[in-house]
């Protein structure tokens, strides 16, 4: 018998029970909560007269709709009543249920895939859901990890469980080492432009390879993070000494003989030699470039050297008519370099790129430099309040404000316009989140979706850059 | 959740790929706690030419004219002909609420992003899969004959043509149960309490930091 991927040990330690037809209930360890898909979730559960199941099971913190300005009114705060409402029902819901919430005004506040790993709430070897399809951050964890619709979520609260079927195993495998100016959002948007945003449909990711083995682990989150970008439900890598390194000590993570304990079960959280994927794709760490998209969907991404295709060219009619689409949308043309589009807008944040790292790689960009006079609002969003907190630590809150950016409270900012940080109609923004699809930044608004160290540097340009030049 | 029975009805096309939750129900209606009431906003960016907000009276909005969902013929649709990877982004059910909510009870595509094919058996929206090649004859079908309806057939997993020409799909038989007895999940799982009881037993003695809170 071949041996097992990752995905396959995690799945078989899971399962409560299958069907013949190979449906089966997978017993869900960690859920985490958010105001804006869990509502109607607990509204479900009170119609039903249904408890939760394992309420130490969920955690709960708002993030959506929370402002990054002034938050010392708490949920007043939120000037947007129908915002407020949410959030306030997300207190009154976590309440009545006894589950733990990091609400607004505490520390430990922020967007839930931040706060999960930041806590240790999401553990090596664990089933993690959310009602939020960038879930797959856990996976850098070893965990798995995806995201459910707010049914799913009411049926773990009331079960415990989930029903699922088994995904197909997809590897994802880079070599090489990187260049320098070249991170983790490089290689995943790289990742999504060879296999395409419908590439790892029905399937879980593994990324493997010495570019995941020498990432940290805040560079593995923000790969796994993009997984729902490529398709995929589900992206892993492996545990090895710099996950158990990461855990170790954080406020839910185990202490004493439980650690050594669970260190010991953990060592096999990777796939055996001999495991068969379904799918194998290859990539060339070494060849990877700094990454921009250009168009409305995740895998209209460049190398930052590269030129915005001509539909004309384009055999395809579906394929040409969506890049139209995208040109008109974009206010762009054909054969542009990536370097004439302007930025009007930088926003570092999101789950996908708010953590002490990216601040950090950020930073060192923007030392000593300015916001270029062109750029209308340039935003530093950190993930959490310990993100927040550590950061100032370490002054680099300073260097941003010293640069031009806003530095602000912890959300989901301006990823998503559900607060009050929205992308204007036809502005171009340097985006370190994770979709670039119309509308999402706010209406009409134009994202490209770039690394931490590529959004400081167009914003000291006022342009898109190649960051290589500015370290 | 109501039984899925056999119907007839309109087929509306909508001729993109990739079409993402973003634009079945954009951000700002998710700030609701309710689940009904998205359908007047379903597609909100690509049917109206002002920017919708959540709690508006729709009815007066001016429209997108070329909109498919805003042409006369498509009026009444109760069936969605897309496009590949239909549903991609964001796991939020608002988008298949939206689609119910609007009218549509079956989705027809070459292919459908996991989580949102996933949502839609959970609110009784039927996707059906079907090759490209079929799926492009749909569409020149649709676009040439002005009231073009197809019969689902659940039960027997077919589509029926105006022409009586019929197509078969496959559906995973335990959610096509589901779909045609109207039953609720949790329901159904939580026959099973005393296996979960057993296997949460183990887990506690075998990994007791997962249980940390």
């Amino acid at each position: 018998m071949p041996g097992k991927t990752l995905y396959d040990k995690l799945w078989d330690a899971h399962v409560v029970r299958q069907e013949e037809d190979g449906t089966a209930l997978i017993y869900i360890d960690r859920q985490l909560l958010h105001e804006v898909t869990s509502p109607q979730a607990f509204e479900g559960l009170r119609l039903a007269s249904r408890k939760p199941w394992r309420v130490d099971a969920n955690l709960a913190t708002p993030d959506h709709n929370v402002p990054t300005t002034d938050l010392s009114g708490g949920v007043d705060s939120i000037v947007d009543p129908v915002s407020r409402i949410q959030v306030q029902t997300l207190g009154m819901n976590t309440k009545e249920f006894g589950i733990t919430e990091f609400g607004m005004g505490d520390p430990r506040q922020g967007i839930v895939h931040v706060v999960g790993p930041e806590e240790g709430a999401t553990l090596p070897g664990m089933t993690v859901v959310c009602g939020d399809s960038h879930t797959a951050t856990h996976g850098a964890l070893g965990a798995l990890a995806h995201g459910i619709g707010t049914s799913e979520v009411e049926h773990v609260m009331a079960t415990q469980c989930l029903i699922q079927k088994k995904m197909k195993n997809m590897l994802v495998k880079v070599d090489g080492e990187l260049q320098a100016g070249v991170g983790p959002k490089d290689v995943v948007l790289a990742i999504i432009g060879a296999i395409g945003t419908a590439g790892g449909n029905g399937c879980a990711i593994e990324f493997g390879g010495q570019v995941f083995r020498d990432m940290s682990v805040e560079g593995r989150m923000t790969v796994c993070n993009m997984a729902i970008e490529a398709g995929a439900r589900v992206g892993l890598v492996a545990v090895d000494e710099k996950t158990i390194e990461y855990v170790k000590g954080r406020p839910f993570a185990p202490t004493a003989e439980q650690w050594d304990a669970a260190v010991e079960a953990w060592q096999d959280l990777k796939s055996d030699d001999d495991a068969v994927f379904d799918k194998v794709v290859e990539i060339d760490g070494s060849k990877i470039q700094p990454q921009v998209s250009w168009g409305t969907s995740p895998e209209m991404v460049l190398d930052v050297n590269g030129r915005i295709p001509d539909p004309a060219k384009e055999a395809d009619s579906v394929k040409a008519g969506g890049i139209q689409r995208a040109l008109d949308y974009m206010g762009l043309q054909a054969d542009m370099a990536i370097s004439e589009i302007p930025v009007d807008y930088v926003f570092i944040g999101s789950c996908t790129n708010s953590r002490i790292e990216d601040f950090r790689a950020a930073a060192e960009v923007l030392k000593g430099k300015k916001v270029a006079a062109t750029v209308e609002q340039a935003l530093a969003v950190p993930g959490s309040g310990l993100v927040k907190l550590q950061a100032e630590k370490e002054g680099l809150d300073k260097i941003f404000i010293e640069a031009g950016f806003e530095w602000r409270n912890p959300g989901c900012s301006m990823c998503l316009a559900m607060n009050a940080d929205k992308l204007p109609t036809g502005k171009h923004c340097a985006s370190t989140s994770n979709r670039n699809f119309e509308g999402r930044q706010g209406a009409g608004g134009r994202t490209h979706l770039v690394s931490p160290q590529m959004a400081a540097a167009a914003a000291v340009a006022g342009h898109f850059v190649d960051v290589r030049d500015y370290l | 959740m109501d039984k899925f029975i056999k119907f007839s009805a309109i087929v509306a096309p909508m001729d993109r790929a990739n079409v993402d939750t973003d634009a079945i129900i954009p951000k700002q209606f998710l700030k609701s706690i309710k689940r009904s009431g998205f359908g007047p906003n379903l597609f909100d960016e690509w049917r109206y030419e002002d920017v919708g907000e959540p709690g508006q009276d729709c009815s007066n909005r001016p429209l997108r004219k070329d909109f498919v969902l805003n042409q006369p013929r498509y009026q009444g649709a109760k069936i969605l002909l897309a496009r590949e990877n239909f549903g991609c982004g964001s796991s939020r059910e608002h988008a298949p609420w939206a689609l119910k909510d609007y009218g549509f009870d079956v989705v027809i595509a070459p292919s459908f992003a996991d989580i949102f094919f996933n949502n839609s058996f959970k609110n009784g929206i039927l996707p059906i899969v079907l090759d490209e090649q079929v799926v492009d004859k749909l569409f020149e079908e649709v676009f040439a004959q002005e009231g073009y309806e197809l019969t689902v057939d659940l039960e027997a997993q077919k589509l029926v043509k105006p022409n009586g020409e019929a197509i078969e799909f496959e559906v995973d038989s335990f959610r096509r149960h589901c779909l045609l007895n109207g039953l609720d999940d949790i329901g159904l799982t939580l026959q099973h309490a005393d296996e979960i009881r057993s296997y949460e037993e183990k887990r506690r003695q075998t990994s007791p930091w997962m249980f940390n809170a």
